[in-house]
């Protein structure tokens, strides 16, 4: 079996529910381009497992997807891993892909390391950018070191070439209504694992606003240096009327909780102002919240890339122009300024 | 119950930089330590064998200084260590590191619980102890914040982003940890003094019976084709200078400009 024999893209149309994840849709544009740049003859394929999923199909369709595979079983109705990984990988080995993209979800990247295994292929994770070098290689991007080092990688002899993508850093096109295309319907045969079973689902219900929805940030990152400081960020944000959040380092160590990790590896902002407290601005942590409008940030270290995307900075210790910040700002709001 | 740990070392910071000249990784004056997450995964192992009883295995894969990891590992309270350590594992992708160390399981044998981290903070693939877990052929549970021993069945508790899951899963299995499943203990002098007595095993690629075709960077499905450091956002910055006062007053001048006080 050589790597000439694998021919197409394939897409994991990952649902829950019936709902497509918004990923899918990204991927699919994504593999349009891919496809223009490998010379337009791998065909687009999106892959959806479930229960009764087959009505899915014309939104893959309308979102780029040129066939669909559907594997239905009343053992696929939720997701478990060792079941959906051992129909992925049988698909994989019937019609082999050359190109394998799944969203780098917590539901992708729980399945695909398995599929890659069984499969003896390579996977790159949460790649940030793909293309096609000028041999015609199939090229993926990824952070590493908190991404102050980027990595392009390559899968050269085994196929499927897979890779987990991250969440948004495609655009979906826009849908085209009616679209059609070619589905098979795979009659699969898969035990449920009875080893793994989904005992209880609760909700969570977080405190504060999400902090992609914050309008101001005031966040932490890893230049904080007793957890105690967090007090007065969270003070700080109170006073300009929004949320604390963090770079990855305090959401490592458990100090704010993931959901408010800014980054590429957390949560992408926008918000109108953010202040950054003792962040040196990892490449990661950039991409998290470069596009807010009016970036401020306080860091000792002159030479932290944190400067590169502020507008306002100070090159000053935190723990002394913080307190000084706050009381500066109930002097003005109490009138005595 | 008998539980392996997986720990990894990794550069203590994110301000990793590439040497000019050489294109390379500048690790000098650069710490190493244990990867915060695979901490969190030793906790978690320690709380579980003070609880249920047991023994737990720290493991680890890299050069013969790896082993620093393993000491803090055992200075926590492991029982004992295994060192993966043989230049022909050298150049490993995320298959190439999860089938020796799935195959160092094979050997040490009659495990019930295997632990790892949710991911490591230097390439953040996530994929090895899910890999782990294919090669053994056991069930995995991923992003697990809290975990109790029920019989024969490990019951998980998942955190997704929109929900928690409940899963009962049947041993032996594998599971990855979040950070907020605990506090990571500090090693206390005497337990440092004492993980120098506790059993430290080094094996090479030949103890642990690998196929000489899956290891290493031949064995490696994927390869990087090159490192680099991304290219730089240009934003002006307008810096406030002077005393501590004089900083303060003038972010409050432009705070109150942009409406924000």
């Amino acid at each position: 079996m050589s790597k000439e024999d694998y021919t197409g893209i394939w897409v994991y149309a990952e649902q829950e529910k019936g709902v497509l994840s918004k990923t899918v849709f990204e991927l699919l544009a994504k593999s349009a381009d891919l496809k223009k740049k490998l010379g337009g003859r791998d065909e687009i394929t999106a892959v959806v497992l479930g229960k009764s999923v087959s009505g899915l199909c014309g939104e893959l369709f309308s979102y780029g997807a040129e066939k669909v595979i559907v594997a239905e079983n009343d053992n696929l109705a939720e997701y478990s891993p060792r079941p959906y990984a051992k129909v992925l990988t049988a698909l994989a080995e019937k019609y082999k892909p050359s190109i394998f993209l799944l969203p780098a979800s917590a539901q992708g990247r729980d399945v695909a390391p398995r599929v890659m295994c069984n499969l003896r292929t390579g996977l790159t994770a949460d790649a940030i950018d793909l293309d096609v070098d000028g041999e015609g290689v199939f090229v993926q991007t990824t952070p590493n070191f908190g991404g102050n080092i980027l990595s392009h990688i390559c899968i050269k002899e085994r196929r499927p070439q897979m890779v987990t993508v991250h969440p948004k850093v495609f655009s979906p096109n826009e849908p085209v209504p009616g679209a059609a295309g070619k589905v098979i319907t795979e009659k699969v045969e898969v035990e449920a694992d009875d080893c793994y079973t989904v005992t209880d689902v609760t909700p969570r219900v977080f405190e504060g606003k999400p902090i992609s929805d914050c309008d101001v940030l005031v966040a932490g990152g890893r230049g904080i240096k007793d957890e105690g400081d967090l007090r007065m960020l969270s003070e700080l944000a109170q006073l300009l009327g929004g949320e604390l959040a963090c770079a990855r380092p305090l959401a490592d160590c458990g100090w704010l909780p993931h959901e408010k990790q800014i980054g590429q590896s957390g949560t992408t902002v926008k918000p109108r102002f953010i202040l950054n407290t003792a962040i040196s601005g990892s490449v990661q942590y950039q991409a998290g919240m470069h596009d807010a409008n009016c970036i401020m940030s306080i860091n000792h270290t002159a030479g932290a890339p944190i400067w590169d995307v502020s507008h306002y900075g100070a090159v000053a210790d935190y723990t002394k122009l913080v307190p000084a910040l706050i009381a500066e700002i109930k002097r003005r709001k109490s009138g005595n300024g | 119950m008998k539980i392996l740990v997986f720990v990894k070392q990794v550069p203590d910071t994110d301000d990793v930089k590439l040497d000019p000249r050489t294109g390379n990784l500048m690790r000098d004056g650069v710490e190493s330590v244990i990867n915060p997450l695979d901490a969190n995964g030793v906790e978690a192992a320690l709380e579980l064998k003070e609880k249920y009883g047991g023994t737990v295995t720290a493991i680890s894969m890299g050069p013969p200084q790896a082993d620093d990891v393993l000491k803090k590992a055992l200075a926590m309270g492991c029982d004992e260590s295994v060192l993966l350590s043989d230049r022909a594992l050298g150049g490993a992708d995320t298959l190439a590191t999860g089938y020796p160390l799935a195959k160092a399981a094979e050997k040490i044998g009659g495990y019930d619980l295997l632990i790892c981290g949710r991911h490591a903070v230097d390439a953040e693939t996530a994929q090895t102890g899910p890999i782990i877990a294919a090669f053994l052929g056991i069930p995995q549970v991923t992003l697990v914040d809290s975990v109790s021993i029920d019989g024969e069945y490990a019951v998980c508790r998942r955190v997704l982003p929109d929900r928690f899951e409940t899963v009962r899963v049947k041993m032996p299995a594998l599971i990855t940890v979040c950070s907020e499943m605990n506090t990571p203990r500090y090693p206390t002098p005497i337990n440092i003094m004492k993980a120098l007595k506790k059993p430290r095993y080094v094996w090479n690629s030949r103890d642990i019976n690998c196929d000489p075709e899956m290891i290493g960077a031949a064995g490696s499905p994927s390869s990087n084709k090159e490192i680099f450091e991304p290219p730089k956002r240009n934003t002006d910055t307008r810096y406030f200078t002077g005393e501590i006062e004089e900083m303060a007053s003038a972010i409050a001048d432009t705070l109150e400009a942009e409406k924000l006080i």
